[in-house]
């Protein structure tokens, strides 16, 4: 963690009772101009991370390229197979009998597309993280129960642990809590 | 996945009076957690649960001992000779590779078409999937006579120089079943990761902690690790969502490519998909009712499931009679001799109790299910499932059978019997699957709980 080093804290976090809340409270901050800050809820919420100006992510790229390699690479495979390496005359039929290779690479292509996909999606998340300083916080538990918070990280050029504070207060949070590193 | 407000299923969104809601009034997200976790955390071992234990795994048992014995002795202890070459080995794995289709029917196909009922039965039928591709896996393994050299099957540098043969649908089925078993098993997973999350905080046992929280990988609910989550799921659909449909049709290839009376037809790829989704939903109805009976999940799996998914069977129903009378008019239609002969030999041949049962069991028992007021009795419905199930597995026996024991050559004709190794292979599949049912409905949410909350109305962000 590099923020370890310059702050003597992770950040502050506010929770909240319900999804409308949570949404609020991150377009505030946001408005407020905080940047380096993530809300975090039980279920997925569209709006937070549209709120948080989180509007694109990589994955369909990832899911794409995957993909298209597994497909090119199972085709490919079978032309040096049945053409080069190893051809086989079955029933007189082409060497190079492409219908017959369709299956193998339509399935190589869901294949790898849906590993890259999965495998970009943790990597992206930055998981698997078996600790993170969010967790230091007691109430957080409740965040895969039916608690919502916001925490805005002190690496924010914004942050002054004073003046978030009063921020904060001003969302009308159920509670406020320092996030220790 | 997320839905805009106004295609949300509701606990007050139904249809028209009398259809059942999809969740019971008065629930919470703090209830639904519970009703589902607790189902898994802290209700004790219960007496029920214990006895089907044994006897599945007493059926596991058996499968270890048939298998064992068929390793050591070879293939000669099935019943399988020429002609009929196939036997209960591929009858069984299109009968469980079938099974195995409306799971991921459920989890991929009812996701993209936003039917959120879905949510509550998904997670259980994406795990039936995962087992019943695992029974179904290992009969053509087993079928090969040297099973231990299965692995000639994956095209890899080998120091013999040969390479599989990719014109044969046998070498298809290869990438299309390892495939789905793959993709099967990461949608399971990437579904299961929020509620391990779940799991870790609930749990009180140290130990019973880090084991899910190393499976939660961390998990903590971030809105930006929520929105790739879903941009993933959602792609994982549409990626299962043809791969479903290309493994039955594969599956159907087997039999179609070959010259076969009865096997050589086009109609096979789409009515083997419908009979797969057919007996799938037969699957999902015999676990959930019992499921939801046991651990009272009522108010989370409510009549609305069970009636819509024996509004699915019957659907699918038909679309196998279809097939069925395709079958039949394309045989009278062709011209062909063999083909007649073949609709003459399944009508009163040696093996026609099976095609009259197959019949009753899966085209005049499952019409019942027109009938509404049958439609939501649960004992009722088991049965008829149940009763699906039969037909299904009977109809692979018809096809696979029937067709191979006399096809061009009366000189060649031959007569197949099952042995007990065949029923003990058989039996051991099925305590197979039960017993992983069960340590699946122990270890794991049976529903997905982050789904269920997303049910909810309280979970709708409102406008100022």
């Amino acid at each position: 963690m590099k923020q370890a080093l310059t702050t003597p804290i992770y950040g502050l976090m506010a929770e909240f009772e319900n999804s409308t809340e949570l949404v609020k409270a991150t377009k505030a901050a946001y408005a407020a101009g905080y940047r380096k800050m993530d809300a975090y809820s039980p279920f997925p919420i569209d709006e937070a991370s549209e709120a948080l100006g989180f509007h694109k992510t990589r994955v369909p790229l990832i899911v794409l390229v995957g993909g298209l390699l597994g497909g090119s690479g199972a085709y490919a495979l079978q032309y040096w197979i049945n053409c080069i390496s190893y051809p086989l005359n079955v029933g007189g039929r082409p060497w190079h009998s492409w219908p017959a290779f369709i299956v193998p690479t339509f399935e190589m292509t869901v294949l790898f597309g849906g590993l890259a996909g999965v495998f970009g999606m943790f990597a992206l998340n930055g998981l698997p993280m078996p600790h993170h300083p969010v967790f230091n916080v007691d109430e957080f538990a409740r965040v895969t129960r039916d608690r919502f918070f916001l925490c805005v990280e002190a690496a924010d050029p914004q942050f002054d642990v004073v003046g978030t504070m009063k921020f904060m207060q001003s969302l009308n949070p159920l509670s406020i809590s320092e996030v220790p590193h | 996945m997320r839905e805009g407000p106004e295609e949300k299923t509701l606990l007050e969104d139904v249809p028209w009076p009398d259809e059942p809601p999809v969740m019971l009034p008065g629930e919470t997200y703090g209830t639904v957690t519970d009703t589902i976790a607790d189902a898994v955390l802290t209700r004790p071992i219960g007496l029920g649960w214990l006895s089907g234990f044994l006897v599945a795994g007493f059926f596991v048992m058996v499968l270890l001992v048939a298998v064992t014995y068929l390793f050591i002795r070879g293939v000669g202890i099935w019943g399988i000779e020429i002609p009929v070459a196939w036997g209960f080995a591929i009858v069984n794995f299109v009968w469980w590779i079938g099974i195995g289709h409306a799971g991921t029917l459920i989890s991929a196909i009812l996701l993209l078409l936003k039917q959120t009922w879905r949510n509550s039965i998904n997670r259980f039928a994406e795990a039936m999937t995962l087992f019943a591709v695992a029974c179904a896996g290992m009969f053509p393994v087993l079928h090969l006579g040297r099973p231990w050299l299965a692995y000639w099957l994956f095209p890899y540098p080998s120091s013999m120089g040969v390479w599989p043969q990719f014109r044969s649908p046998l070498v298809w089925d290869v990438f299309a079943v390892s495939t789905y078993a793959t993709i099967s098993a990461v949608f399971w997973y990437v579904g299961l990761v929020p509620d391990f999350a779940t799991m870790r905080e609930k749990a009180k046992h140290p130990l019973t902690k880090k084991v899910y929280g190393i499976f939660a990988m961390g998990w903590r609910g971030s809105a930006r690790h929520w929105k790739r989550y879903e941009s993933l799921y959602i792609l994982l659909a549409g990626l299962a969502t043809p791969l479903v449909l290309s493994v039955h049709t594969v599956v159907s290839f087997d039999f179609a490519i070959a010259v076969i009376p009865g096997w050589h037809t086009t109609i096979f790829p789409p009515y083997f998909v419908a009979g797969a989704i057919y007996s799938g939903f037969a699957m999902v109805l015999v676990l959930a009712i019992p499921i939801r009976k046991y651990y009272h999940l009522e108010s989370l799996i409510t009549m609305r499931h069970l009636q819509n998914s024996a509004k699915v069977m019957l659907a699918t129903g038909l679309i196998v009679a279809y097939g069925y009378f395709f079958e039949t008019f394309i045989g009278m239609y062709s011209g062909s001799t063999y083909e007649r002969f073949m609709l003459q030999n399944r009508w009163f041949g040696p093996y026609a109790p099976m095609y009259w049962a197959l019949i009753l069991c899966n085209i005049l028992i499952p019409q019942l299910l027109w009938i509404p007021k049958l439609r939501s009795n649960t004992a009722f419905l088991f049965l008829v499932s149940l009763d699906i199930l039969i037909g299904m597995w009977l109809e692979r026996f018809v096809i696979v059978i029937t067709s191979l024991s006399r096809d061009f050559l009366p000189s060649s004709w031959g007569h197949y019997t099952a042995t007990r190794w065949d029923w003990a292979v058989f039996t051991g599949t099925l305590g197979f699957f039960s017993l992983a049912m069960f340590i699946f409905i122990r270890i794991m949410p049976a529903i997905s709980i982050f789904e269920m909350r997303q049910l909810l109305p309280e979970s709708e962000v409102k406008a100022e």
